[in-house]
């Protein structure tokens, strides 16, 4: 079967305006009679939630968590975007939409991008509307800022709680209708099999995490929004529960994974501290709006620095290397971060990293404190040449912005950043991969849907700062609501699907069967062993840069861990009770076949894009280097028993609208 | 850094719990708190004794899940943190630590330090919200500009994480600080005005329906706070809710 990625016709700015007015719709009447069913309450899974159940369909929700509200989009920090033009700095539709295809390397579908783009002031006008308490300025409107990979400023903030806020404006919206019995609300539950009956997601299989109970659920379609999966790699900077494990449950009923290996490394994290590490902790991207990132020129100021002998605000400004500064001027330290990772990387491969572990860099806040300082000093009418009132001025001009992180920075570093530069290195963030959705979000199993960063369609081989937040709510509360009532309309006489059909009775016993496996193991190794030997394997050859050799070693070792995770697990307690090690358990075990096809996909794609770097293709200053001719395209894998089986289909990108270029942010 | 752990052991709701009592050592003072607890229960699963359960999830700070009673005190002894974020450091080698779950009669334990906080999400459905659908037809978003005071105050009572540490602090166990941070955000903003008799009056009703106590202004919550919310909300909850009820 070929993939339909079903682009509507016509000219890119009225495809989706076309295509809304067009499809078929189901009347209120009717929408009572038809059951959704949603995994996951992110800003994806909670914003189409709530719209669903508005437009008057019968909802159901699931989260692991103990409430919608803790899932893990409430962790973002920085912003989103919008093409309000509220700066007045030439932003439009067309940029933001220009911006997300450059960014993402010229991977990610033209149409979907667009309608992206479109929806993007909806979101700004909704969440206010819903008392989202975004960044205003003095005469009361929204302010902005900017982030990596762009020359104007179309970010919304709120802090460095952005996330946090918008998901709440969401959990809001949820909680709604949850009151008016239109949303149920199932916490505390994990997804653990889809059930498709007749060739059409019907339903799922879902566990109770507090009394282990198994649990059947029917409804006329589908939605995943669990997030991405970035915990492969064990440490990253998603939440200790995010997981793989909806998203490859469709995958291995019938649902295309697309991209696996196009992952985002964040250039600005905590660096590691040691081997007790079980998370890496983010710091905003909005961060290098203000902070200059560099390391010292000379080796021996780096051997001095680690060793505790040297300083670095001793260092003086020719004894530094702003490195983005020097190799981007264009863009210096808000080049997209894909780019920011890569130099951070070279650096510190060059043996300039300026902690014990060789791994970090600056990010120095100096010259903004006293830019601010002088600034506010001007204004105030005070001496702009007495340093200790501009330092004090500028600290309180960064903490009003930036106070949260600097906080969280001084908690878990134990060094104070408005005195010293912090230090950062590139952590796993985001996944731009995912399941592969047609234009109306609908995976290859008709009736499952994927949004949010559960699918693969906007980012391409690399996400710009602030576009997350934005995708996430495009899709649950402007997309899916409306595409979806086109595959519904056919449903409005099916009536319920009944939960004692063969399928659901199977699907039941398989899972049952896995989870009394794991208990009855009695292995000699627990769950996290595994998950930190496949967190290393991955970083190291499926990280920051890529070869063939790596690759293939990957692939093999994978599959020999895996075989030693069945052999050897050991998971305590039962079935039938609180049991966080089990569902752990089964979470790995979805990431120990994951991380297969993520390298067999990384070692197919013979190019770099983006987050996904082959050392085979760059350019002679180390640059990536696009193989247009031969990868412009989608990797959409099919299941096929085994990862390393699977099966490639491609899905060709057309670029109609705009020009396929080198990227260059020099 | 060798420590012992006094930690409250609870098979289930229905269980009598006791405090079971753990040596550990070769703790990192670098290590946050949940990693030594990471590294407790691989301990205890090697040696065939039954993990700890605890909530934890992003373990940056945000989505206040974690929620343990350390040294009787919410997330610990550092300010300004969640346990998540709490780190060795703050000990000493040779500490005895207690380990307690939150405890409310509104959060019933599931299992040792692991509670039931589903009272504040039924207090959020009862009122928690603006009335507006999705349409994509709301009016533009910069329509109403909002003093930055205002827009400001608002802010910091919507950083609210709802972990309940204002609640498992409280002598009274009451929820007056959480549920006056989620009110003061709606109230301080036009967008949330129109509701504000029946926001302020439906959760209240629901507060006290799950069973938290009164408030008796110790400010004991606004002490523990991981997210420094101010007493200064429950004063101004007390005042809406006064206008209500006058409003009838």
């Amino acid at each position: 079967m070929a993939l339909d990625s079903k682009i509507p016709r016509g000219p890119i700015a009225d495809k989706w305006k076309n295509h809304k007015s067009s499809i078929n719709l189901v009347s209120p009447a009717n929408k009572r009679l038809i059951d959704v069913i949603v995994v996951g309450t992110g800003l994806a899974g909670a914003s189409a939630s709530a719209t669903l159940a508005e437009l008057g369909y019968n909802v159901k929700t699931f989260c692991f968590q103990d409430s919608p509200r803790r899932a893990h989009s409430i962790a973002a920090q920085g912003g989103i975007n919008a093409a309000k033009n509220y700066q007045g700095d030439g932003d439009s539709t067309y940029r933001l939409f220009y911006d997300t295809i450059k960014g993402g390397d010229y991977r990610s579908r033209e149409a979907n991008v667009h309608r992206l783009a479109e929806v993007s002031t909806n979101i700004i006008d909704q969440c206010v509307a819903q008392g989202v308490p975004f960044a205003r300025d003095y005469g009361g409107l929204l302010d902005n800022r900017s982030f990596g990979g762009v020359l104007v400023s179309r970010t919304f903030y709120a802090k460095g709680q952005t996330g946090q806020q918008l998901l709440l404006g969401a959990y809001s919206a949820m909680n709604r209708q949850i009151g008016r019995g239109k949303i149920k609300m199932y916490n505390r539950h994990e997804m653990m099999e889809l059930v498709v009956v007749d060739g059409k997601a019907r339903g799922i299989i879902a566990r109770n995490l507090v009394s282990g109970k198994l649990e059947r659920h029917s409804a006329h379609a589908v939605v995943v929004a669990s997030g991405g999966y970035g915990n492969v790699f064990f440490l990253s900077t998603n939440a200790m529960g995010s997981n793989v494990s909806a998203a490859w449950k469709i995958h291995k009923k019938g649902a295309h994974f697309a991209n696996p290996c196009f992952t985002q490394i964040h250039p600005t994290c905590i660096p590691v501290s040691g081997d007790h590490q079980s998370k890496l902790t983010l710091m905003s991207e909005s961060l290098r709006n203000d902070g200059r990132i560099w390391v010292p020129k000379k080796l021996e100021d780096v051997k001095a620095i680690r060793e505790g002998k040297l300083k670095p605000t001793a260092l003086s400004e020719d004894d530094r290397d702003y490195y983005l500064e020097r190799r981007y001027p264009a863009f210096g330290n808000l080049v997209p971060r894909d780019v920011a990772s890569r130099a951070a990387k070279e650096r510190c491969d060059e043996g300039f990293g300026v902690n014990k572990t060789g791994e970090a860099v600056y990010l120095d806040f100096a010259a903004a404190i006293d830019r601010y300082g002088k600034e506010q000093a001007h204004i105030k009418g005070l001496d702009e040449n007495n340093a200790a009132i501009v330092k004090k001025l500028g600290q309180e001009v960064i903490r009003a912005k930036y106070g949260n992180l600097f906080q969280m920075y001084e908690k878990i570093v134990d060094q104070n950043p408005y005195e010293t530069p912090m230090m950062i290195y590139p952590a796993v963030h985001y996944t731009m991969g995912g399941v592969w959705v047609d234009y109306n979000l609908m995976t290859t199993i008709p009736g499952c849907y994927a949004i949010g960063e559960a699918n693969f369609s906007d980012h391409g081989a690399n996400r710009l700062g602030a576009s997350a937040l934005m995708q996430g709510l495009a899709d649950g509360y402007f997309v899916l609501p409306y595409t979806i009532g086109d595959y519904l309309s056919d449903d409005i006489r099916t009536g319920t699907i009944d939960t004692n059909l063969p399928e659901f009775e199977k699907a039941e016993a398989s899972v049952k069967a896995q989870m009394k496996a794991f208990v009855n193991n009695k292995g000699t190794h627990t769950v996290d062993y595994y998950h930190r030997k496949l967190g290393k394997i991955m970083w190291d050859k499926c990280g920051m840069s890529r070869n063939t050799k790596g690759l293939e070693e990957a692939i093999s070792d994978i599959k020999i861990l895996r075989q030693d995770f069945y052999k050897n697990v050991k998971v305590p307690g039962t079935t039938s009770e609180f049991n966080t090690e089990l569902a752990k358990a089964s979470r790995v075990a979805d990431f120990l076949e994951l991380g297969e096809l993520f390298a067999k996909d990384a070692l197919e794609r013979n190019e770099s894009c983006g987050g996904h770097f082959r050392e085979e293709s760059q350019t002679p200053e180390g640059e990536a280097m696009r193989d247009d001719e031969n990868f412009t395209f989608v990797s959409a894998w099919g299941y096929n028993g085994e990862p390393s089986k699977a099966k490639l289909q491609k899905e060709q990108l057309d670029y109609e609208e705009i020009e396929v270029k080198t990227r260059s942010y020099k | 850094m060798n420590l012992t752990l006094k930690i409250w052991r609870q098979a289930n709701a229905d269980s009598k719990g006791k405090t079971e009592t753990y040596k550990i050592s070769e703790v990192s003072p670098d290590m946050s708190f949940l990693e030594m607890m990471d590294m407790l229960n691989e301990e205890l699963i090697e040696k065939g004794i039954d993990p700890v359960a605890f909530d934890h999830d992003c373990r940056e700070g945000i989505c206040g899940m974690c929620s343990m009673f350390i040294n009787g005190e919410a997330h610990g002894p550092d300010r300004l943190v969640t346990t998540c974020q709490l780190h060795m450091r703050k000990f000493n080698d040779g500490d005895t630590i207690t380990i307690e779950p939150f405890r409310a009669k509104a959060f019933p334990v599931i299992k040792d330090l692991t509670v039931d906080r589903s009272s504040f999400d039924r207090i959020q459905q009862a009122g928690g919200f603006v009335s507006v659908n999705t349409s994509g037809n709301t009016q533009d978003a910069n329509a109403i500009p909002i003093e930055k005071s205002n827009a400001d105050k608002a802010f910091d009572a919507a950083a609210c994480i709802g972990c309940g540490a204002c609640v498992a602090t409280c002598k009274n166990a009451s929820a007056m600080l959480f549920v006056s941070a989620k009110v003061s955000q709606y109230a301080l903003l036009p967008q949330g005005k129109v509701e504000a008799t029946d926001r302020v009056t439906n959760m209240v009703n629901q507060m006290d329906e799950e069973g938290f106590g009164n408030c008796t202004n110790t400010g004991a919550c606004e002490v523990e706070c991981p997210k420094g919310i101010s007493l200064e909300n429950i004063a101004r909850m007390n005042r809406e809710y006064l206008y209500a009820s006058l409003k009838g």
